[in-house]
């Protein structure tokens, strides 16, 4: 015992120096997105954001974050043509250089430079930024209408090179509409055969080719609408201006009669339109070209549109996009790389990638930047090392959902993933608002969607289920055509997922949602007609005096439904009142699930199909419980509604100084609460509290609950006034499981003194290891738990960790938490630290998330402190009630509505990206940013780093056996993974 | 019944007999003068022969002075006993009841049938109030008190409060707000958790110690510096059973001034009956008439450890069947009980010893009872 408890330590010190925390990789779609850009010849994409955050993405798992040390908007991204640079433009008008530098082989994006225009800010403030095509110059339009050439990198002014504005006007024609100011500079463009000439669009309309080197204006293009935006088409032959009403205009450069355009058109026409904010035409080898622009739908019939034109021939589609369209552009390949091949068009809330090769344009699937909040998402459940088995049925299910997407691969191909093959299969499973779970591949940099459940099927809802399916009919002016999946508007709340619970092993997975709705399903290779039975569980159990204020359960579908190939429901509990599910677990091997309300909780046998267990938590004084999660927004709604009336009652009444007074009432109101400061009652919690009869957590367990020579199954239940259930499960034998009843006994009742919610309970073994998820010792994929020791209950409340002894209930060992640093814990979870030693030597410990954002882990059985790291900021709730843990020391949280944050507390799994981005061939300078890769001698690093912390003084007392292992241990480091270099760069 | 009746038959010398009379109804029976046992059991024996199992009592018994004086430990238990002359009078008062103001040795002077008549005749409105009684320190339950007065700066004070087992609510509210400190820069302001409300009737407002913006400095040891209100919310919520805060007073007229001997001892202060030998102690109250008016406080030391004390950790199980029982925490040397738990004993000393030892914390207790004040 005590060499095991040495070794305990010994890997838990491990953990410390290795197990550092990392944040590794952001999933999901970047949250405002402001700013767009692609390099063609690195074949990147970056996305700017409100935040300051600049993400580049390439071929699948290449991805590159950076943020600006301002926290301003990036409003413009720019590679510098062929090489690995990129500027940035700000709000604060602050101009950054970044670069993709190789360090050990691999590539990171660091900032090199920063830059702002000196001078008054109405005149130097930036509008158009030209990265010239030698890579050497940046042209910078402004506000005042100048432009400005710097030289990069290093950001040096050519002051002899800038092009005024006076010297621009003193050559305008005298007819140009009475030579009024021309405005800020809107656009600026380079010809794509002579470098030398570059197009100024100024507000006004006014557009000048201007020649670099020669300093003078070659030609004056007198358009006369505000300009939007400029494009020199490929020959250099053309250039098509757009403006702000709706019209677009192409002009012939170097032509005889320069003030007249060649052709001007308004699509939308007729009656007025919006602008064209920006306008494409592109080349094919053969036929006729591309047009693409955004914008200029008719103003008050389809002002409120997203869209993008496409016009290629007599084709003409109106892409009606989910949201605002913040930039588009178009990759193009073929023999001479000039055929477009896919059009990238960046909205507020996601990434579209439309195929324009293949007959009818289809979408092609996003691999990464997926919008993880298409519909909100309302909970997740992680499940790591998935079988193969069930792992491709998943896929192969999603494959059927996927079958409108394009054949074509992802265009975007820049970098070279090097990152090992993920170790295992990890899926994450996100519910939504609309009553969909997600299936994500989380096993890599990519969370790669890859099944979509819906559960709205199983029940009557209001809504048409083809409504976002019903496609322009035909003959519609303009021709809309419906892309993107961000919908987040949800038909019936009441269909949102609220808890998830999968079993690896058996397929089983159980949802169970916000109108006290929990779902049965398995997993069919077929599509297949099912009738969902329906149970109604009364978790009141006659408790008088309560009226549910809350919604109305839904109603199920009676009839036969059809469900597609994937996770088909079978049945379908529903509790009564139909609150919102707070609890739910399920033991696939002894098939049974189980499940909390408010209101209490049950247990449900679903191979009988019938309720084993019904018990209600519900303390009599309990009001506040009887509410649903919508009364508290429908009270204010109807408390909105009711002064309303009662204004207008009022004034058909005629007494406006009532009126009057009530207002004057209800302002000082307002002024006494808004003066009053925050106060917060100091209370000791009471059993008549409210809600402390929901049921925060149930737990299914083999342990000794009588006696401590017989094990029993189990079912754990707790509740938020820090109580605690036991019920002894009969089980019947295998050959009479369908017919003969299960049955539940109560067995203990424990109520902490101190009355916390409990949150989570966790049987642990003879060893002190927790106990293995069921069916995982029957798969060989577990230990088989010490059944001749004494087990151990640990009891995890909001406040505190304890340890019973088992079978006899009586406190062991706890550890305080918040009576010691006022933080509480909000998530928590049994995770396996393993050892780099060996496959299967590791220690169980306790993931806990606090309210402070705080991580920390504990180690079991003894519950000490171990280690301890900020995570997340203490204001962001959602982000720390959306928190999950894998079972291998990750975590993942949103750290906004669309993105999960992913972070690493263990050596042995670490997922972040790893990628190496070479420069262009033809670019001179590309040796220069390609560093050797040393491994070997961060390795050599590495090993002095570890040795010089382990020769401190307070590992000097350990057994010989405990200084055996780590010999071993340094033995392994030898031939490290790359993957802890890394870390111990951080450290 | 009629073994309660029977009549001793053998009036050996061993066997003290019994009277006892509770309300109108008298019960005969003996003891074995030897072996009178303990006064729990006795207590019991009582509750058993009236057939009043769950009714607190006050036990009482006539002296051979023809004193009432109370039974309620072994000692004064076997006392009585020892001096029956064979027969034990004793007369038995429901504790809710109780006339305290008949239990006395000055009643000497007095005929025996006045002492008596006031527990036969019961209620005699005509008769004056009886005193302030002072009763054992076990006979109380500690309901607040002023700890550590010697570690702490003068302008501190660190107040604990004792939640267990009863009703009264806490009743206060902490807000945010900011304070003034003196740092080697100057003066600085620092964020700060202060004291906003006292509900009327609760805890807090009952103990007369904390009052509306005085600053929090620490709970349960732990300075609250740099932490959220939410965070020092919660964590007095953890600690609600035995709170301890420690606050800076926001009126400070009331602190306890040890330089010398106090001037403003009051009217009041000639009540709280201090002995002369506390002229010995360095230290007085400034201002005895505040301590001594206020309710029920004791001011005494904790040794740093208690302060985390796990004694209400105590979490019920009950067993399917069977009935509940609490859990004692291992680590917890403290028996609990429903009722008084409290040894002031132990740890009550006059906070004007500077730093005491246990003896002599039990030597002054006699001397400076007078901080239970009432």
């Amino acid at each position: 015992m005590r060499a095991f408890l040495e070794v305990g330590i010994v890997l838990y010190t491990l953990v410390s120096v290795l197990g550092s925390f990392v944040k590794t990789v952001e999933h999901g779609f970047p949250h405002q997105p402001s700013a767009l850009g692609y390099s063609p010849s690195l074949k990147l994409l970056a996305i700017g954001t409100r935040s300051g955050a600049i993400k580049l993405y390439g071929s699948p798992g290449v991805e590159f974050m950076g943020l600006h040390d301002e926290n301003a908007a990036v409003t413009q991204v720019h590679f510098m043509p062929h090489q690995v640079e990129l500027v940035t433009l700000l709000d604060d008008n602050s101009l950054h250089m970044w670069t993709l530098r190789g360090h050990n082989g691999l590539s990171e994006l660091l900032e090199i430079g920063r830059f702002t225009l000196t001078g008054p800010p109405g005149v130097t403030r930036v509008t158009a930024v030209l990265a010239h095509s030698s890579g050497e110059l940046l042209l910078l339009g402004t506000e005042g209408g100048h432009v400005f050439v710097v030289e990069v990198p290093g950001f040096r002014e050519l002051e002899e090179r800038n092009i005024s504005l006076d010297q621009v006007s003193s050559s305008i024609p005298d007819d140009y509409i009475g030579r009024r100011n021309l405005e800020h500079v809107e656009a600026l463009q380079e010809n794509p055969v002579d470098p030398d000439q570059v197009i100024i669009g100024y507000g006004r309309g006014l557009m000048v080719i201007w020649d670099l080197e020669k300093k003078l204006a070659i030609q004056h293009i007198p358009a006369t609408q505000q300009l939007e935006s400029v494009c020199w088409t490929e020959d250099g032959k053309y250039i098509l201006s757009s403006h702000s009403d709706g019209s677009y205009c192409r002009w012939m450069v170097g032509g005889q009669d320069m003030n007249e355009e060649e052709k001007s058109d308004i699509p939308y026409g007729h009656f007025p339109c919006k602008a064209i904010s920006k306008i494409v035409q592109l080349p094919t080898e053969e036929g006729p070209p591309f047009l693409l622009f955004s914008g200029g739908m008719p103003r008050a019939s389809y002002g409120d549109r997203h869209c993008i034109t496409v016009i290629h021939g007599k084709t003409h589609v109106a892409l009606d996009f989910t949201s605002r369209i913040i930039d588009f552009f178009v990759i193009r390949d073929g023999p001479q790389r000039t055929d477009p091949s896919a059009l990238v068009v960046l909205v507020e809330e996601e990434l579209v990638v439309i195929d324009l090769q293949t007959e009818g344009w289809p979408i092609i699937q996003t691999p990464y930047l997926v919008p993880l909040h298409s519909s909100a998402i309302t909970c997740s459940h992680h499940v790591s090392t998935i079988p193969l088995k069930l792992w491709e049925r998943i896929l192969a299910a999603g494959k059927h959902q996927n079958a409108h997407y394009s054949k074509k691969p992802w265009p975007i191909t820049g970098g070279q993933n090097l990152a090992p093959d993920p170790p295992q299969r990890d899926l994450l499973l996100t519910g939504h608002e609309d009553g969909t779970v997600r299936f994500w591949d989380a096993s890599g940099v990519c969370l790669y969607p890859m099944y979509k459940l819906s559960t709205a099927g199983v029940f009557h809802t209001d809504a048409d289920p083809n409504d976002n399916m019903n496609q322009g009919t035909e003959g519609e002016w303009p021709p809309f055509r419906k892309v993107g999946c961000f919908d987040p508007y949800s038909d019936d709340p009441r269909l949102g997922i609220q808890k998830i619970h999968l079993c690896k092993y058996s397929g089983y997975l159980t949802v169970a949602g916000t109108a006290g709705q929990i779902l049965m399903l398995e997993l069919n290779d077929e599509a297949a007609e099912q009738t969902v039975e329906a149970k109604v569980v009364d978790l009141l159990q006659g408790q008088e005096g309560f009226r549910w204020k809350g919604h109305t359960q839904l109603d199920i579908q009676e009839d036969p439904v059809m469900f597609p190939a994937g996770f088909q429901p079978f049945a379908v509990v529903q509790c009564q009142p139909p609150a919102v599910v707070t609890a739910l677990t399920l033991h696939s091997e002894w098939k049974l699930i189980a499940f909390g309300t408010s209101h209490g909780f049950g247990l449900y046998d679903y191979q009988q199909k019938n309720s084993v267990l019904i018990k209600c938590t519900l303390n009599p004084s309990d009001q506040l419980a009887m509410e649903g999660p919508l009364s508290r927004v429908k009270s204010i709604k109807k408390s909105l509604r009711q002064s309303f009336r009662r204004i207008r009652r009022s004034r058909v009444s005629l007494r406006k100084q009532h009126l009057q007074e009530a207002n004057a009432r209800l302002e000082a109101e307002l002024a006494e609460m808004e003066l009053a400061p925050v106060q917060r009652k100091i209370e000791a919690r009471s059993s008549d509290d409210s809600f402390t009869g929901l049921v925060r957590t149930l737990y299914f367990a083999d342990t000794f609950l009588s006696d401590s020579s017989h094990n029993t199954p189990s079912l754990w239940a707790g509740t938020n006034g820090g109580c605690v259930f036991a019920y002894m499960l009969r089980l019947p034998s295998v050959e009479h499981r369908a017919d003969e009843p299960v049955t539940a006994q109560l067995s203990k009742e424990i109520q902490l003194m101190h009355r916390a919610p409990v949150v989570g309970i966790v049987v642990l073994d003879g060893h002190g290891a927790p106990l293995p998820e069921p069916l995982e010792v029957a798969h060989d994929l577990a230990r088989a738990p010490d059944m001749q020791g004494s087990h151990h209950l640990l009891v995890v409340s909001e406040e505190q960790f304890k340890v019973f002894t088992l079978p006899k209930v009586s406190a062991k060992m706890k550890l305080k938490l918040t009576a010691v640093d006022g933080s509480r814990v909000r998530r928590v979870g049994m995770a396996w630290f393993g050892s780099s030693r060996t496959e299967d030597y590791g220690e169980s410990g306790l993931l806990v998330l606090t309210n402070q954002g705080d991580v920390h882990v504990v180690s079991l059985p003894h519950v000490k402190m171990q280690v301890q790291y900020p995570c997340i900021r203490r204001e962001d709730v959602s982000g720390i009630a959306s928190c999950v843990f894998t079972k291998h020391g990750q975590g993942f949280y949103l750290i906004s509505p669309s993105e999960f944050e992913r972070f690493s507390l263990s050596t042995r799994c670490v997922v972040e990206p790893r990628c190496l981005v070479e420069a262009p061939l033809h670019s001179g300078c590309s040796n220069q940013h390609q560093s050797q890769p040393d491994g070997a001698s961060s390795t050599h690093r590495y090993i002095n780093l570890e040795v010089s912390l382990f020769s401190s003084s307070k590992f000097t007392h350990f057994t010989s056996s405990a200084l055996s292992l780590f010999n071993e241990y340094f033995n392994r480091i030898s031939i490290l993974h790359v993957l802890h270099i890394t870390i111990i760069d951080m450290l | 019944m009629n073994k309660n009746h029977r009549v001793p038959s053998s009036r050996s010398l061993n066997a003290v007999e019994v009277k006892s009379k509770f309300g109108a109804e008298f019960r005969r029976f003996s003891l074995d003068r030897s072996k009178p046992g303990r006064f729990d059991e006795f207590y019991g024996l009582l509750q058993h022969v009236h057939r009043i199992p769950n009714v607190e009592l006050l036990v009482g018994y006539a002296d051979v002075h023809g004193d009432l004086l109370p039974i309620n430990n072994d000692d004064n238990y076997h006392k009585a006993i020892s001096t029956a002359n064979p027969l034990l009078r004793l007369f038995l008062q429901r504790k809710e009841e109780a006339d305290h103001g008949t239990f006395g040795t000055d009643s000497l002077t007095r005929k025996k049938n006045t002492v008596l008549s006031a527990v036969l005749l019961r209620p005699d409105h005509n008769k004056k109030k009886p005193p302030v009684i002072i009763s054992l320190p076990k006979d109380f339950r500690p309901v607040s008190s002023i700890i550590d007065v010697d570690i702490l700066p003068e302008t501190h004070r660190r107040v604990r409060l004792y939640k267990h087992g009863q009703e009264k609510p806490l009743g206060f509210y902490i807000r945010d707000g900011s304070s003034v400190r003196v740092t080697p820069q100057g003066l600085e302001k620092v964020p700060g958790i202060f004291i906003s409300r006292l509900v009327p009737g609760g805890l807090a407002e009952s103990t007369g110690l904390l009052a509306v913006n005085d600053e929090v400095l620490e709970v349960n040891g732990i300075e609250v510096g740099g932490k959220s209100l939410d965070q020092v919310t919660d964590m007095m919520i953890a600690n609600s059973h035995n709170l301890i805060i420690t606050v800076k007073p926001a009126n400070q007229r009331n602190n306890i001034v040890r330089s010398g001997v106090g001037g403003g001892g009051g009217a009041a202060s000639g009540s709280s009956g201090r002995s002369s030998d506390s002229s010995a102690s360095y230290y007085g109250y400034s201002s005895h008439s505040a301590a001594a008016s206020i309710p029920p406080h004791i001011i005494q030391n904790f040794p740093v450890g208690e302060l985390e004390s796990d004694e209400d950790e105590e979490d019920l199980v009950i067993e399917a069947g069977g009935e509940a029982e609490p859990i004692r925490h291992m680590a917890s040397n403290h028996s609990m009980s429903s009722l008084p738990r409290y040894e002031p004993h132990l740890n009550l000393r006059t906070a004007t010893t500077p730093s005491p030892d246990r003896a002599m914390e039990r030597g002054s207790l006699e001397e400076d009872g007078t901080v239970i004040t009432l």
